[in-house]
């Protein structure tokens, strides 16, 4: 029936991203957070798992071009939308520009949460919230 | 657990009528958690996030329509001018990560009594559109919060909006947590002074069961503040006010705050929140002159 919203899971359902520009296929059951898809599926370990409730940030990735934290989000929902990881942040080869300030300031403590740090800083810059240092701590 | 994606609002409401246990999900930020930590397992999960009507907003007649998706990132932008208050409150909501997800929506549909959304929605008189494959309801907030965490929604239901009524006059939300950013309150305060119906809203948050009025307040504040002329308050009436705020209050001790401290803190909210209210209602009116 055309008026009837799809109904999918409870098993493992097959589900289709866009990461990184490069479409992946997996199956996961309904309920898999974008963050656990990412790390346990994909071996995409860059974001990290610090508390998976939404506080600390170790999990920031784009999806469509937006901040959000991955362990809130959930990967089904994610179908035909862009996912941007700390892995498909740089060429590869050469570190983004962000990347490399962290470095040349020491921007690290222990490191652990530092791609989410880094993901979240350049997405700072593109919401234009980063004209002065006050603006930047408010 | 299953999973139920609508693609439109008539096949949302169809699948809630169809799955009334289904959780709905939009910007996931408290389902989420819950998930995460095995604190609820639902058999299905309703997905809100395809349905596109529900992440627009506009005007109403001399309403503003929001609807239930539309993000805490999108009211700060765009509704600084129709809904300071709310907006003011979204700003202090979490991260900007939750901010880009997290929706006024979603706020209704938990309904915590530390939501931030909700001194803002009662002080304002806003009204909450629910609607099943039975028709549209419309609630008042000042009559959708029941008891902890529980609403007017009914099961079968869901939240498509919220009407907030033209803005006619200043509007202060306050927050006090345990410290400046991504804190859930420990207690809020909300106060809007409407030159059109010259009348007085309040609303308090993490303090009581539910999101609560202070209709004391609202009382004293209406018959004692200078509608035509904008004359100050005396000090006097701005601490009765305060005082009347704190007593409606109904807070209990918890991780975050004693409840003495939650009526302390809202007295001098509701001081300050009014105190600024005035100055802008002078303000306004002196443009006016
Ligand atoms: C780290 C962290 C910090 C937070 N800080 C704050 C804060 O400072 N202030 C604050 O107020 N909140 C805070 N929250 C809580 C949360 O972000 C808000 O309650 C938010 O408004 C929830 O919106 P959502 O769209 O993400 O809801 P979801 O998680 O998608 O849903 C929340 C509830 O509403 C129901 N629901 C959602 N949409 C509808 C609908 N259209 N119809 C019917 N039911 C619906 C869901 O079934 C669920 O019960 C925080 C959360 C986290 C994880």
């Amino acid at each position: 029936m055309a008026d009837r919203a799809r109904l999918r899971g409870p098993e493992p359902v097959t589900v289709e991203l866009s990461i990184n520009h490069r479409t992946r296929i997996l199956e996961i059951e309904p309920r898999t957070s974008l963050l656990d898809a990412l790390r346990e599926q994909l071996d995409l370990t860059g974001s990290k798992k610090g508390c998976d409730q939404g506080t600390c940030g170790a999990c920031t990735v784009w999806v469509d071009g937006r901040r959000v934290l991955a362990c809130l989000t959930l990967a089904i929902t994610c179908e035909g939308r862009e996912i941007t990881t700390i892995e498909g942040f740089s060429d590869g080869r050469r570190m983004n520009a962000m990347q490399r300030s962290f470095i040349k300031h020491d921007a690290f403590q222990c490191g652990y949460c530092t791609p989410g740090q880094v993901m979240s800083a350049v997405a700072l810059l593109d919401e234009g919230h980063a004209s002065s240092d006050a603006e930047i701590a408010e | 657990m299953e999973f139920l994606s609508p693609a439109t609002w008539e096949e949302a409401l169809a699948a809630k009528s169809a799955h009334p246990d289904a959780v709905p999900i939009m910007g996931g930020t408290d389902v989420m958690v819950e998930l995460n930590f095995d604190q609820h397992r639902p058999s299905a999960l309703l997905d809100l996030t395809r349905v596109a009507e529900l992440a627009e907003w506009g005007p109403d007649g001399s309403r503003v329509r929001l609807g239930a998706g539309v993000s805490y990132t999108t009211i700060i932008q765009r509704l600084g001018k129709h809904a300071p208050a709310l907006a003011q409150a979204a700003r202090t909501v979490a991260s900007p990560q939750i901010r880009n997800r997290g929706t006024v929506g979603g706020n209704l549909g938990g309904a915590s009594p530390a939501g931030d959304s909700h001194p803002p929605l009662l002080a304002a008189d806003a009204v909450i559109e629910l609607a099943s494959v039975h028709g549209v309801r419309h609630v008042a907030a000042r009559e959708f919060y029941l008891g902890p965490r529980r609403t007017a929604r009914r099961d079968d239901e869901l939240i498509a909006a919220v009407l907030l009524p033209e803005r006619a006059g200043p509007q202060h939300f306050c927050k006090i947590g345990t410290r400046n950013a991504m804190v859930i309150a420990v207690a809020s305060f909300c106060v809007t002074l409407d030159a059109a119906t010259r009348t007085a809203g309040t609303g308090i948050g993490s303090a009581g069961p539910t999101p609560l009025r202070a209709v004391a307040a609202e009382e004293f504040l209406t018959a004692e503040f200078d509608w035509q002329g904008a004359g100050p308050l005396s000090e006097a009436a701005v601490r009765h006010f305060g005082e009347l705020v704190a007593s409606a209050a109904r807070p209990i001790d918890d991780v975050r705050g004693s409840a003495d401290y939650r009526k302390h803190a809202l007295s001098v909210m509701a001081r300050r929140a009014l105190s600024w209210s005035v100055t802008d209602y002078r303000k306004g009116e002196a443009q006016c002159a």
